[in-house]
C-alpha cells in the first residue's frame, strides 16, 4: 500500500500534527511506502524538518512564493490530484489545515473522505467519533482511492532520527483558481507559551473567569503549560479563538488538564475528555464536569486559584 | 446576488444520544430535531447580506427525510425566500450531498453558497469544501466574518493558529464557524407568513441521482466513557493528588 502524507505545513514550518499521522500512516501500511508532501516558499524549512522523520520514504517538496502566508487549496489541489495517481492512501491531520484541503481533493477525485480517524481497524476500516464524540463509528471505505484526516491525539508521535530521508522537487500545477483566492493578512495571537495541542498541561477558563484571565496565565504559567478556554469565553471575548477547546475547536489530551469556571458541556468535554488526569475546578458541585473530572474542587475560583498558584510555585520550587 | 444555504435537519444539540442496542445507528424516533446549529448561522449571515442590499435571494436546500420540511420552514420563518427539498430516505454521505447541493446550484445559478462548517451528528466537515471543488469557485472555510466588496468577498477564517483574512472572487462557497453572527429569533407573524412561502420537492429519482457506494458503516458504539472522580477538599489534598499522578 501506498500512502501519502499531505504534511501540514504554515508559513514554512512543519506542524507537529506530522508526527501522529505518520504513526497511524505505518500502522495502515507496516510495509508500504510513506511519502510526505509539502508545499512552502523557496526559505520554508518544513520539508527539511519533515526529512527527519523516520520511517518516511521521501519527501516531495512543491517550491512558490505563494505559500509564504498561506496555503490554499485552490493553489495545491491540482498537484496533488497528479500526484495522486500514484497513492492507495492519501491522508492528513484533521485540523484546520488538512480539514480545508482534503475534502476538496476528494471531491476532485471523486472519492469519500473518512474524517477525524481515531483508530485503525485495518486495511479500510476504521474508528472516528460522531455527536461530538457521544458514540463512535466503524467505517469501511471501498473507494478506489482512501483519503483520510486523522486525529492527531489519538496516536503517538512518530520520531525524528539523525539521518534525512530524500526530499525532491515537485512542480507545481497552478489550477483556474489561483487569482480567485488572495491572502490578506493573518492575526496571530502573540504568546510565549507551549502549544495548546501538543503541551503536556493545559490549563482552560471558562465564562465563570470572568474578562480578567490573568489568573488562568498565571496558574498555566507555573505549569509550564498551555491556556485553553470554553467557547463561552471565546464568545465573551476574554481569550483568542485559537484557544477553545471543544467539539469545533481544538482537541487536547494533555497529562493535566485543568478547567476553572467550566461547566462541562458535551461540545466542551468532547475536546478534552482524552486527558490522562482531568482536574476541575467550579464553586457548583453539580456542573457536569464537578461529576467527571478525575479530581474536583469545589470553591470560588477568584480565591482557589490565586492559592493554588503559591502552593504549586512551592511544590516546584522544593522538587 | 442570489445566495443558497444548504441546511441539515440533525437532533438538537441539547439532546441525548441513544445509540440502538445492535448497534446499526443512534436511535432517532422521539428525539428533538433541530437546524444543524452552524447551518442556522449560515442563514443569519445571508438574511444580513439581504437587508445590506447586497443579496436578492435567499434559498434554502435541505436533503433527508420528510422531515425536513420542518427544518425548511423554520428557515422560512427566519427569512429565507424559498425552499428546496430533496426527499430521500436513504442516509447520505458528504460526497452525494456535496453532488446534489451542485446540481441545484447549476439549475439555479446562485453566487454565493454558504453552508455550516460540520453538521454536528457526523461531524464530518467535509460537504462545504467539496461543493467548491464541483463547482469550481474558491472556498472560504470556517468563517467568522464576511464584507462584501464589488465582486470579491473579504472573509475572516478562524484557524489553528489565529484569524486568516482572504479575498475571494465571486461565486464562491463559504462554511460558516460559530461567532460569525447570533442567529435571530423566528417571530410568529413570520412563522406564519412561512407556510405560505414557495417549498419544492425532489426525489431523487426526478433528479437522476444515484448515490454513490464507496463507504458503509459497520458499526455504532457507546464511547468508552469515564468513571466520575474524587471530591478534594483542599488544596493540598490536590496537590498531593497530582503528585502521585505524577503530573506536578
Ligand atoms: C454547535 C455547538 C458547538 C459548540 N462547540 C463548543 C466547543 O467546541 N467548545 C466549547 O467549550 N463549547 C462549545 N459549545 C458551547 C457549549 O455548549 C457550552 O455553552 C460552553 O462550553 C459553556 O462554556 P462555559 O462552561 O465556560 O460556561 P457556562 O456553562 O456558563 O459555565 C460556567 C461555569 O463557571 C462556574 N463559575 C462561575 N463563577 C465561578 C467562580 N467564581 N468560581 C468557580 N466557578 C465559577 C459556574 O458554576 C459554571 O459551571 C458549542 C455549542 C454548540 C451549540
Ligand atoms: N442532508 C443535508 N442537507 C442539506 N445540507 C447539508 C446536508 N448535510 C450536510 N449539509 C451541509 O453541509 C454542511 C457540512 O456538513 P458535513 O460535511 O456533513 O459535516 C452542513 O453544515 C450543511 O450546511
Amino acid at each position: 500500500m501506498n500512502i501519502l502524507i499531505l504534511a501540514p505545513a504554515y508559513q514554512g514550518h512543519l506542524h507537529a500534527s506530522m508526527g501522529p499521522v505518520l504513526t497511524a500512516a505505518h500502522q495502515l501500511s507496516p510495509k508500504g511506502t510513506i511519502d510526505a508532501i509539502v508545499f512552502e516558499a523557496s526559505s520554508g524549512c518544513a520539508a527539511a524538518s519533515c526529512a527527519m522523520y523516520v520511517g518516511l520514504t521521501r519527501i516531495w517538496r512543491v517550491v512558490s512564493q505563494d505559500f509564504e502566508q498561506t496555503i490554499a487549496p485552490e493553489w495545491i489541489v491540482p498537484t496533488l490530484v497528479e500526484l495522486a495517481q500514484k497513492y492507495d492512501v492519501i491522508m492528513a491531520p484533521a485540523n484546520t489545515f488538512g480539514k480545508n484541503i482534503m475534502p476538496n481533493l476528494a471531491a476532485v477525485l471523486d472519492v469519500g473522505q473518512v474524517s477525524d480517524v481515531i483508530k485503525i481497524l485495518g486495511p479500510r476500516q476504521f474508528e472516528r467519533p460522531i455527536y461530538a464524540g457521544n458514540a463512535i463509528e466503524q467505517v469501511e471505505s471501498t473507494d478506489a482511492k482512501i483519503l483520510l484526516t486523522i486525529r492527531p491525539i489519538a496516536f503517538d508521535a512518530a520520531v525524528m532520527g539523525t539521518s534525512p530521508v530524500p526530499v525532491e522537487n515537485c512542480s507545481l500545477i497552478m489550477g483556474h483558481l489561483k487569482d480567485r483566492v488572495t491572502f490578506i493578512s493573518v492575526e496571530k495571537p502573540p504568546s510565549q507559551r507551549p502549544d495548546l495541542q501538543s503541551a503536556s498541561v493545559v490549563v482552560s477558563g471558562g465564562r465563570g473567569v470572568g474578562e480578567d484571565f490573568s489568573l488562568i496565565e498565571q496558574l498555566a504559567d507555573c505549569f509550564g503549560a498551555a491556556v485553553g478556554a470554553s467557547r463561552a469565553a471565546v464568545d465573551a471575548g476574554f481569550i483568542t479563538n485559537d484557544c477553545q477547546v471543544g467539539q469545533t475547536g481544538k482537541v487536547v489530551a494533555p497529562d493535566l488538564y485543568i478547567a476553572v469556571g467550566i461547566s462541562g458541556a458535551i461540545q466542551h468535554w468532547s475536546g478534552m475528555k482524552d486527558s490522562k488526569v482531568i482536574v476541575a475546578i467550579n464553586k457548583d458541585a453539580e456542573a457536569p464536569l464537578s461529576k467527571m473530572a478525575d479530581y474536583v474542587l469545589i470553591g470560588d475560583l477568584f480565591q482557589v486559584i490565586p492559592e493554588l498558584i503559591v502552593a504549586v510555585k512551592k511544590e516546584k520550587e522544593t522538587a | 446576488m442570489k445566495i443558497l444555504i444548504p441546511i441539515k435537519r440533525v437532533i438538537d444539540h441539547m439532546a441525548k444520544i441513544h445509540i440502538k442496542p445492535d448497534g446499526s445507528g443512534v436511535i432517532n424516533d422521539y428525539v428533538k430535531m433541530a437546524i444543524n446549529p452552524f447551518d442556522e448561522i449560515a442563514v443569519e449571515q445571508a438574511l444580513v447580506l439581504r437587508e445590506q442590499g447586497q443579496a436578492t435571494q435567499v434559498t434554502v436546500l435541505s436533503i433527508g427525510p420528510v422531515g425536513c420540511v420542518e427544518t425548511l420552514r423554520h428557515a422560512l420563518a427566519l427569512g429565507a425566500d424559498q425552499a428546496i427539498h430533496i426527499q430521500t430516505d436513504i442516509p447520505l454521505l458528504p460526497l452525494d450531498i456535496a453532488k446534489l447541493i451542485t446540481h441545484i446550484v447549476q439549475k439555479n445559478v446562485f453566487d454565493l453558497v454558504i453552508s455550516g462548517k460540520q453538521a454536528i451528528d457526523n461531524d464530518c466537515n467535509q460537504v462545504g469544501q467539496m461543493v467548491a471543488a464541483l463547482l469550481g469557485w474558491p472556498q472560504g472555510t470556517f468563517i467568522s466574518q464576511v464584507v462584501v466588496e464589488g465582486k470579491t468577498l473579504l472573509v475572516k477564517r478562524e484557524v489553528d493558529h489565529g484569524i486568516e483574512q482572504l479575498r475571494l472572487v465571486l461565486p464562491c462557497v463559504l462554511t460558516t464557524d460559530l461567532r460569525l453572527n447570533r442567529p435571530r429569533y423566528a417571530s410568529l407573524p413570520n412563522v406564519m407568513k412561512a407556510k405560505n412561502k414557495p417549498l419544492e420537492t425532489y426525489t431523487l429519482a426526478q433528479l437522476n441521482f444515484k448515490p454513490r457506494e464507496g463507504q458503509k458503516t459497520l458499526q455504532i458504539l457507546e464511547p468508552t466513557s469515564r468513571e466520575g472522580g474524587i471530591l478534594v477538599a483542599s488544596i493540598q489534598e490536590l496537590i498531593e493528588h497530582l503528585k502521585k499522578e505524577q503530573v506536578l
